[in-house]
């Protein structure tokens, strides 16, 4: 487009320049120099091989729930339930898992992958549903859902799934030939990490280079328009919703299959919310995902090894990181503002304004 | 009855928007106890001269006078400061508040509502007006003529003494006008000033003291309220510069129906109805003009049309074909092409030209599991030549000019050479050059044999491109008539929903 100062890219390094200006505060109160804090956070994880492929840990299921979250809002479907939709894969994960102990590995992960992702989809599509049939507001349905999946882990963990040997609230764990393998000797990074790159990747082809994705991004830019054009966008819609949760739902396979080889209660720290902010951050593209995926990973490797060289709090990580979302939105918003008033065209909803501001993919 | 200086007076109030001249140095005054109505058709710029004299827009040129003195009306506070209110066409209630919380909601000043001044504000005014309405009940549980009562009652409440009611009777039914002029009529009675804009001759002439004309947004004319309707009907329509572009030697069409309409009824968005027992029918190499003034079922019958809103009964059949109950593909399919007056809705604005041109017939353009981008490319680059469209095959479609959208929408409809093709208002808004082009490709069409029913608010343009006409009115249509009898007093009257005493 034509308005150079205001494209996307350029809006996020913004974003992120004044992230660093405002926690500058905030940082020289915990009494550390914010220029070597900033090294700390964003350039030391990314110097050794080991904290390097801990960020990519890190970033894997973040990587699956932002890719979930960017294709359902590019929809025009606002799925907040990644969440829930992740521990559902998780459980489907910690079942199947102890079931294959006698079959190959290139049998059993298959069939945890896909099983975790009909869990996940089967937990979008009531929400998707209520939305398509009779118009009720998915932001509620799927928030609210995702309490429910929490407890649903916790009823199964303190119940029939609780570990039989050390009688901690833990699944039982799953077999060796389900277990995800490492991709690199000594290291945590694990096949979900390789998973994740082909859903971006698909994902991507899909939105950018079939008709299915012109008519998905069609429908989330103007449902009016695109039914006119003759595009189904109920049926869009649902395809989105239940594609988001199946992939959030690997989000969950991955975890189980590649971290804990068991069902925790402590298995997502919200690695759903964080996906929002992943695809806020990465404009819903995927390539964005991908990038806002790893600077998040990185953020938080960074962090916690700050917390131990520089001797500052490790919730700084966090600080940074929820400023920075918030730096980007409102940024989001005064381009819309700007925008709108040298367009005249109607202001839609703040992410909607990425939506329609994203470039193919 | 009257007092000699206005309450409120315009002078010379100009106002553009782009190319479009709204309102041309019009003057107008109302006077304490006087009924002044607005009339003329939609788009004449009635709403937007009565929007300045509130603050909603600003004027380009002009002069508000209040009681003989000249104010700066920015927004309206000024305005309620200046004793002005308005009562628009969407309400500005709060609908699960009671009425009067409504009524504080606008007065109240620090943290406090004052409900119980509020309340007895309310119940002095039903008094003093006979507006009836219960303080205590909530908003949203009352009929629409109830909450123009509330929205007149708020104006009231801040003391306003000149009051612009704008088509206050489009969302009435008709017991609730009676109520609304007997309001009315006490509220002038006590020396308010009422601006009633309508397009209703009927109403006006009841209710008006006096009546100014707006066309084109000029003024056409002040005339009393006893003015005879035919006169009013003349001075609203005008007479018509017949720039015909019809060949007149073209051949009398005679073919087959292609576009058969029958006891077509159809709710509006609101759930009330909006078309009541449409037939027509539209025979290849005929152009069938629906003329009548926007709001009466128009909206609905092209969207009925278009596949996007499912009648309620009738049948709509195509070549034969029941399409009742088509969505839009199975329309387009039939051979149908819609061009609705809502251009922008109909694309996709930020998506590209070249993807909006393909849009409807995606599987046309795929090679394998992909779109094929060339071909998507050389559709465009083909299409946006022949149909003269000013812009990039890759800019997204909100940043063209309207004429260009248009000539977008188009394009995408006649390549695909519909059978029928029905559009509404295809050169609102539009520059000169394009409207010209819009309608010779319309003739074009016709002159190869398409179906053309043309909906539009410009009679000029009906009488240009229409063999024949019909009237809507309140969801029906009202009259029907050969453009080359097409009589403009007799046309003016049937939009006004006069047709019976013609």
């Amino acid at each position: 487009m034509r308005i150079s100062p205001w494209s996307t890219p350029v809006l996020v390094v913004a974003a992120v320049l004044i992230t660093f200006v405002i926690t500058a505060g905030p940082i020289l109160l915990a009494g550390a120099n914010p220029v070597e804090a900033y090294a700390a956070f964003v350039v030391i994880p990314l110097t050794s091989q080991f904290t390097l492929l801990e960020v990519l840990v890190t970033a894997t299921p973040i990587l699956f729930t932002g890719a979930a979250v960017a294709i359902a809002f590019r929809a025009g479907y606002w799925n907040i339930g990644a969440e829930g939709q992740l521990l559902l894969g998780a459980i489907a994960a910690a079942g199947i898992g102890t079931l294959v102990g006698g079959l190959p590995a290139i049998i059993a992960l298959p069939l945890m992958i896909i099983g975790g992702a009909l869990a996940g989809a089967a937990w979008a599509l009531v929400p998707a549903l209520l939305r398509v049939r009779f118009g009720i507001d998915e932001v509620v349905t799927t928030l609210l859902l995702n309490p429910v999946a929490l407890l649903l882990v916790n009823g199964l963990l303190h119940g029939p799934w609780r570990d039989p040997v050390t009688g901690f609230p833990e699944s039982p764990r799953i077999a060796v030939a389900a277990e995800f393998p490492t991709l690199i000797e000594r290291s945590r990074l694990h096949l979900g990490f390789l998973v994740a790159l082909v859903v971006i990747g698909v994902s991507w082809y899909v939105l950018a280079r079939t008709p299915t994705g012109l008519r998905l991004r069609a429908s989330g830019l103007s449902p009016h328009g695109a039914r006119f054009a003759g595009i189904n966008v109920s049926r869009t819609l649902l395809g989105a919703a239940l594609i988001s949760g199946a992939i959030a739902g690997i989000a969950g396979v991955s975890e189980v299959a590649g971290i804990q080889n068991r069902l925790t209660g402590g298995l997502s720290p919200g690695y759903g919310y964080t996906g929002i902010v992943v695809a806020t951050l990465g404009t819903l593209t995927l390539p964005g995902v991908a990038l806002a995926a790893v600077f998040l990973a990185d953020l938080t490797v960074g962090a916690s090894s700050a917390a131990r060289s520089l001797g500052i709090p490790s919730q700084l990580g966090a600080v940074v990181q929820g400023v920075l979302l918030l730096t980007t939105v409102a940024l989001l918003a005064v381009r819309r503002h700007r925008l709108g008033r040298t367009t005249g065209r109607d202001a839609g909803s703040m992410t909607g304004d990425v939506a329609a501001e994203a470039q193919p993919g | 009855m009257t007092d000699s200086t206005p309450a409120l007076e315009l002078r010379g109030i100009t106002k553009r928007f782009g190319d479009l001249v709204a309102n041309d140095g019009i003057d107008f005054d109302v006077r304490g106890g006087e009924v002044h109505a607005l009339l003329g058709e939609n788009g004449a710029g009635k709403t937007t001269v009565m929007r300045i004299a509130y603050g909603l827009t600003q004027a380009d040129a002009g002069q508000i006078l209040v009681g003989g003195h000249a104010l700066a009306i920015r927004a309206p506070r000024d305005a309620i400061g200046a004793g002005i209110g308005m009562v628009t066409q969407h309400f500005a209630l709060v609908r699960p508040m009671t009425v009067a919380e409504n009524l504080a909601l606008g007065r109240s000043r620090g943290l406090r509502l004052d409900l119980s001044q509020a309340g007895r504000r309310a119940s002095d005014a039903s008094e003093r007006f006979g507006i009836r309405i219960d303080p205590t009940a909530r908003v949203e549980d009352l009929s629409v003529g109830e909450q123009q009562r509330v929205e007149i009652l708020k104006a009231l409440s801040r003391d306003c003494r000149i009051l612009i009611l704008d088509e206050p009777t489009a969302v009435l039914v008709p017991g609730e006008v009676d109520a609304l002029f007997a309001t009315l009529r006490a509220l002038v009675a006590d020396g308010l000033s009422i601006v009633f804009i309508s397009h209703k001759l009927a109403e006006v002439r009841a209710i008006s003291d006096r009546v100014s004309v707006l066309r084109r947004g000029k003024l056409a004319g002040t005339v009393a309220g006893s003015t005879d309707e035919r006169e009013l009907a003349r001075l609203m329509v005008g007479r018509p510069t017949f720039g015909v572009e019809r060949p007149p030697d073209a051949t009398v069409p005679s073919g087959a129906f292609a576009l058969s309409l029958r006891g077509l009824h159809a709710t509006g968005p609101q759930g009330l109805p909006a078309l009541s027992e449409v037939s027509l029918e539209v025979r290849a190499g005929e152009i069938v003009g629906v003329a009548g003034v926007s709001g009466n079922g128009q909206t609905e019958l092209v969207e009925v049309l278009s596949g996007m809103r499912r009648p309620t009964a009738g049948s709509v059949s195509v070549g034969g074909v029941e399409l009742s109950r088509a969505d839009p593909a199975r329309m387009m399919r039939a051979g149908v092409g819609r061009i609705p007056e809502d251009r922008h809705a109909s694309l996709i604005g930020d998506l590209s030209v070249a993807y909006n041109l393909v849009l409807e017939r995606l599987d046309d353009f795929r090679r394998g599991g992909r779109i094929d981008e060339r071909m998507v490319r050389e559709h465009a680059a083909e299409l946006m030549e022949r149909f003269d469209i000013r812009a990039r095959a890759d800019d997204p479609v909100a940043s063209l000019s309207g004429g260009n959208i248009q000539k977008v929408l188009l394009a995408r409809v006649l390549s695909r050479d519909p059978r029928v093709i029905v559009v509404s208002q295809p050169t609102r808004g539009l520059d000169v050059g394009a409207t010209e082009y819009v309608r010779e490709q319309l003739l074009a069409r016709r002159a190869a044999g398409a179906a053309i029913l043309l909906v539009s608010e410009d009679l000029d343009e009906l009488l240009a491109l229409a063999d024949r006409l019909v009237v809507m009115y309140e969801g029906r249509i009202v009259g029907e008539m050969a453009v080359a009898d097409a009589d403009l007093e007799h046309l003016g009257m049937l939009m006004a929903g006069r047709g019976m005493a013609a």
